[in-house]
């Protein structure tokens, strides 16, 4: 595959993805800090070119549920916005998951809650991660830390879409999103033909052949026991993904005495975190959540049985620690350091706090 | 009496559609929303769209208009149906989605939904049920309830003072330039139906033209919730709904009635 | 080598495409570089402000609060961003508007009359390509081959033709700049 280098903000990758991915469609609503999707893609019409759709919606009420109405005929459609607008569209997500609708949501987040401040944040971990509409329900997270993550994590998001019929969520923050970097880009993929289409999505309702019972997209079903036996079908879904799908990276961990559990911008941070440290002579390394739902537990849980002691890094008053919590079961200390409301805390603040909260505690 | 002589192909004068499911409809006896599905299906069928029909169904008494319609369908969520029509008429602009929605649907909870996709002049067919009330949720007050009209959550009868006006959204929607054909009918007679089957079949030719969005409200009773008979909801549905909702056309081609 | 960067000053002096030039020219030269704006409302008149770093090597945060070097376009910015300068960094700054001149003596500190030359010349618009000329004088990050194919790759092709323009501007920069107090 031709590699074609750009610099581009992570926002901008994500768009520059759809139209290379074959997206058929993108519904939005502007919200900084990821307003530069929609404005790159509408200034770079993909229409034209590929025949996607791009749509400015009334609200993300509108757009999730334009996603909902795409995702139902088969086709690959996506929104994206930022944590006010992803509140927004809790309905539809819920929608989606119950319907067991294909889609990508882009979430860059800001600083919360309510209105908050338009500045990065990872405090919608629980939302993202734990439903955030009602029911049981899971979306597929996954949290980029680079511009090139943004891009290729939409092809990813396609594939696991369609492969378990379930929504992905594209976490990151407005850090990733403004940040430009280096990004290499591949051949576009063209979209799918009809054919193609009820080919990859043989279950949605694109148009009734006269030789097949019509197709129903609902996630309502009045019959409890037969809704109970849907939930079963979806929670085994979701454990196969666990099963399956789990992404992360370590770095530096060989030696580890420590590790810091963090995904996203925090995780670039405590990178610049650990050579700070090495050079003081503490062996920390860096274990990196690719898939925050699927969640890594089994990695954690192998670490926090060879590491003194583990300190999550996390935009947020402390998430995440939960589920890394659960996976270490007390077997070293767990501990959680962040700044939050938008402020990014520095490398040398992951540092001290890596010094306090665990290696001077014990 | 049932004499199987005379069934016989040249002796036909009715026949189900095959755009219906033969399913059994739950809706109560007279109640509208029965009528208005037959004849829809019956325009796709006369067309020859229904491996293009896409249906979206609402929340309310006809959330499950999916199991009745023989075509390709989804259920929205509350309110949403014009969002996902919109979405799938553009990225199937040779198809045919129509949005099916109560007055509670359509005009409360998506008034923002209904009013961008009209404003927007999207190509699909929305078929509204006034009913002027919620009949799923056990006949609560509806923003096109009449003043005076008494239901679950106006059980004294609804006042400007505590509720404003009963909202008439088609005329509304009929100011919007997106907006190409806006009619009002009913199915309470057999005239009342064959005019609307008309206006519904104009719409859907419309649709085929590419003209931007048509917008059918049907008048219908809900019995139940009127907690009246069925022919008595009627007469009461013409005494009353159809003097703040008078039937008729009242745009066409694009242009207002006068 | 890594080269992390503060470049700061009102919305409009050219801050962010200053630092999108330099970033493309690192790229372009084959290394790795990010570029991370302030954004918000604060960028509507107000003070616009980017980091920018150009490495050897993958760059692990994007986000930084201490810089190898701080080019500085206004007051407000100089008392934000002097603290912020590693000691034995640079900071390099226009003096136009700026009464209270930098005070720390542990780190290099040079000036560039920018405003003051492009207002002369009446090239206001490549004023920000004096002040990176300035900069490349002092830190050779980036070589003037790689700057001209930066501005290739940054500049949408109908501006092409200010290519020339630009680099003269560079040429301009490298001249006029002069240490103020150095180690
Ligand atoms: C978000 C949300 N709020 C409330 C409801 C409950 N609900 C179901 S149907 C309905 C009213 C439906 O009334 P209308 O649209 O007039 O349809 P009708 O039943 O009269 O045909 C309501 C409030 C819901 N399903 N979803
Ligand atoms: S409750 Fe009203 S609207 Fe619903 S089916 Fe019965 S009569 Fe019709
Ligand atoms: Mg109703």
């Amino acid at each position: 595959m031709a590699k074609e280098l750009k610099l581009m903000k992570g926002n901008e990758a994500i768009a520059e993805a759809a139209i290379r991915s074959g997206c058929d469609g993108y519904f939005g609503y502007p919200i900084t800090p990821q307003s530069e999707v929609m404005e790159y893609l509408m200034a770079e019409k993909p229409w034209e070119r590929t025949g996607m759709v791009v749509l400015q919606a009334e609200s993300e009420t509108s757009s999730i549920n334009m996603v909902y109405g795409g995702a139902g005929v088969g086709k690959k459609v996506m929104t994206s916005s930022s944590s006010p607008g992803i509140s927004l569209m809790q309905e539809g997500l819920t929608y989606l998951a119950g319907a067991e609708l294909p889609a990508i949501i882009a979430n860059v987040v800001r600083g919360g809650p309510g209105l908050g401040t338009i500045q990065p944040s990872q405090a919608d971990y629980f939302q993202a991660t734990k439903g955030g509409g009602h029911g049981d329900y899971q979306l597929f997270v996954l949290a980029p830390a680079t511009v090139q993550e943004m891009y290729d994590f939409v092809f990813l998001g396609w594939e696991i879409a369609f492969k378990y019929r379930n929504p992905v969520m594209i976490l990151s923050d407005g850090a990733i999103g403004q940040v430009m970097e280096k990004l290499y880009v591949g051949d576009y993929v063209p979209r799918w033909t009809d054919e193609e289409l009820k080919k990859n999505a043989p279950w949605a309702s694109y148009g009734k052949p006269a030789n097949r019972e019509h197709h129903i997209i609902t996630s309502l079903e009045l019959d409890s026991a037969k809704q109970e036996e849907h939930n079963h079908k979806l929670q085994a879904k979701y454990r196969e993904m666990e099963e399956k799908e789990v992404r992360f990276e370590t770095i530096d961990c060989e030696d580890a005495d420590y590790i810091f559990v963090a995904y996203g911008s925090s995780a670039r941070i405590a990178q610049k975190a650990i050579q700070l440290g090495r050079e003081k002579g503490i062996k920390v390394g860096l274990l990196r959540p690719i898939t925050l739902f699927p969640f890594p537990k089994k990695p954690i849980a192998e670490f926090s049985k060879k590491v003194k002691g583990i300190l999550t890094v996390e935009m947020s008053a402390g998430q995440m620690v939960e589920d890394v919590r659960l996976a270490a079961e007390f077997r070293c200390p767990v501990e959680h350091f962040g700044r939050y409301g938008g402020i990014i805390h520095t490398p040398h603040e992951v540092l001290e706090a890596l010094e306090e909260k665990i290696i001077k505690a014990k | 009496m049932f004499n199987p002589d005379i069934v016989k192909p040249e002796n036909l004068v009715y026949k189900r559609t095959d755009v219906l499911t033969k399913a059994v409809m739950h809706y109560c006896p007279g109640c509208g929303h029965g009528t208005t599905h037959r004849i829809v299906a019956e325009v796709i069928e006369e067309m020859g769209i229904q491996d293009k029909a896409i249906c979206i169904a609402p929340v309310g008494c006809s959330v499950l208009a999916y199991n009745y319609f023989e075509v390709d369908s989804l259920g929205a969520a509350h309110g949403r149906a014009p969002a996902l029509a919109t979405a799938i008429q553009r990225l199937f602009p040779d198809h045919h989605t129509f949005t099916y929605q109560g007055d509670g649907d359509l005009a409360a909870i998506g008034t923002a939904e209904t009013i961008h996709a009209c404003n927007r002049g999207e190509n699909i067919v929305i078929i509204f049920i006034n009913n002027g009330i919620y009949g799923m949720t056990g006949g609560q007050m509806a923003p096109t309830t009449l003043i005076g009209m008494k239901t679950a959550t106006s059980p004294y009868g609804r006042t400007v003072e505590l509720n404003g006006y009963p909202l008439q959204i088609t005329e509304l929607l009929a100011e919007l330039p997106g907006t190409y054909y806006v009619t009002r009918q009913s199915v309470h007679t057999a005239a009342a139906v064959r005019k609307t089957k008309r206006a519904i079949r104009q719409a859907f030719e419309n649709q085929k033209n590419k003209k931007g969005t048509s917008f059918v409200e049907v008048v219908s009773n809900c019995n139940s919730g009127w907690k009246m008979t069925a022919p008595k909801a009627n007469e009461w549905m013409v005494e009353n709904m159809f003097v703040k909702y008078p039937i008729g056309d009242i745009k066409v081609d694009g242009e207002k009635v006068k | 080598m890594t080269e992390e960067i503060i470049i700061a000053g009102f919305g409009g002096q050219g801050v962010l495409s200053m630092g999108k030039i330099l970033a493309y020219s690192g790229a372009m030269q084959d290394k790795e570089v990010s570029w991370m704006p302030s954004y918000g409302p604060e960028m509507r008149g107000g003070t616009a402000n980017v980091s920018v770093i150009i490495s050897d090597q993958r760059i692990s945060s994007p986000i930084i609060s201490q810089f190898d070097t701080a080019i500085i376009l206004n007051q407000q910015s100089l008392d934000k961003f002097e603290k912020s300068v590693k000691p034995g960094g640079v900071l390099l700054y226009d003096p136009n508007g700026v009464i209270n001149p930098p005070k720390r003596t542990d780190i290099n500190i040079y000036k560039v009359s920018a405003t003051e030359k492009s207002a002369e010349l009446g090239l206001a618009k490549v004023f920000n390509m004096m002040v990176l000329g300035a900069y490349l004088k002092i830190k050779p990050v980036v070589t003037e081959e790689f700057i001209e194919k930066g501005l290739m790759k940054s500049l949408p092709e109908r501006h092409h033709g200010l290519i020339p323009e630009n680099l003269k501007a560079v040429q301009t920069g490298k001249e006029l700049v002069e240490a103020v107090r150095t180690l």
